[in-house]
């Protein structure tokens, strides 16, 4: 069996996916995508790719190249064309019925304006393509709308000018990380902060989270709405239930394996496995 | 075990450790990206960039 891992840096998670594989009697295939060269026919000899490269546009061109190729990749390109376009992931989320957070976009400053009084302060204003928590800004008033759309149209690069507002949601210094692999939502954490940003990026602390029914329910809903595969889901807890903020296709769980109790790599590792054997 | 590339410090290699795995040098702080296994080759890991992590 030869299974392809797509990568840049070795992160801690590609290192336990490793262990995983190999506790699976599989070596993986590394694949650096920083060495990789490919033509539209074919690819390396690998009967299944696994991606784990920690830049998203590499990631999503690889992955479009590899499918080319006939090579079967976890997670597809479609899903992660989808979740790494938040715009993308709510037309997906929306088309499928799941809830989420009131959002508008808008493609100047003066209609960027508009959808945010429409939306009522404070909103939450996201790059369309971003990670980590980086750029997001909550804007809760007039004056600092007006002050962050002029930076983002004079300062920003073309994509900042696709503007992505999201209600702001009162999540009382917490919202849910969700696991899904395949058809099974494996575990959950919740990411706790003083910050209103709750990614453990910027430090926030993870702890368990049950995995009840409705975040399960709500948490394969949404990695199906995107094309299922291996996914994290980020939840926020309202007082009309569950809301899906995120969905993403190259998850890191290296804090949430002790939290959980839940090997995580080794649930990848075997569903993938299970996938060639298929 | 290597050198830092940025302080020259012996830094501690894994006999597990593989080619693209990171790596802080225990002096400096700097974070480091494991080139080479055989001989041991550090260099600076690369900055995050804007489309890095999930």
């Amino acid at each position: 069996m030869k299974i392809g891992l797509l990568h840049s840096l070795i992160r801690k998670e590609e290192k336990l996916l490793i262990e995983a594989f190999q506790k699976a009697d599989v070596e993986p295939i590394m694949i650096d995508d920083r060495q990789l060269i490919m033509d539209f026919h074919s690819a390396p000899d690998i009967d299944i790719l696994v991606e784990r490269s920690i830049n998203h546009s590499r990631a999503l061109h690889a992955l479009r190249l590899f499918e080319s190729a006939g090579v079967c990749c976890v997670n597809s390109h479609k899903v992660a064309q989808i979740c790494g376009d938040k715009l993308l992931t709510t037309a997906a989320l929306k088309d499928h019925g799941i809830a989420q957070p009131e959002c508008r976009v808008a493609f100047t400053e003066e209609s960027a304006l508009d959808a945010i009084e429409e939306l009522g302060y404070p909103v939450v204003l996201k790059p369309a393509v971003g990670s980590w928590g980086r750029l997001l800004s909550k804007i809760n008033d007039r004056d600092a709308a007006e002050t962050v759309l002029e930076h983002k149209t004079v300062l920003g690069s073309y994509h900042h000018s696709i503007f992505y507002i999201q209600q702001y949601i009162e999540k009382q210094g917490r919202d849910i990380r969700s696991f899904v692999v395949g058809d099974d939502c494996i575990a959950a954490i919740y990411r706790s902060s003083d910050h209103w940003i709750t990614n453990t990026a910027r430090g926030a602390q993870a702890s368990k989270c049950e995995v009840t029914s409705e975040v399960a329910e709500i948490s394969l809903a949404a990695a199906k709405a995107v094309g299922g595969g291996i996914v994290a889901v980020d939840l926020f807890e309202s007082d009309g239930g569950l809301l899906v903020n995120e969905v993403n296709y190259t998850m890191e769980f290296r804090n949430s394996i002790d939290t959980t109790g839940v090997d995580i790599p080794q649930v990848v590792a075997n569903y993938v496995v299970g996938l060639v054997r298929q | 075990m290597g050198e830092c590339p940025i302080c020259a410090a012996d830094v501690e290699v894994a006999d597990d450790a593989i080619s693209g795995e990171l790596l802080v040098c225990g002096d400096c702080g700097a974070e480091l990206e494991l080139i080479n296994m055989d001989p041991v080759k550090l260099a600076e890991a690369p900055s995050a960039e804007e489309d890095w992590g999930q």
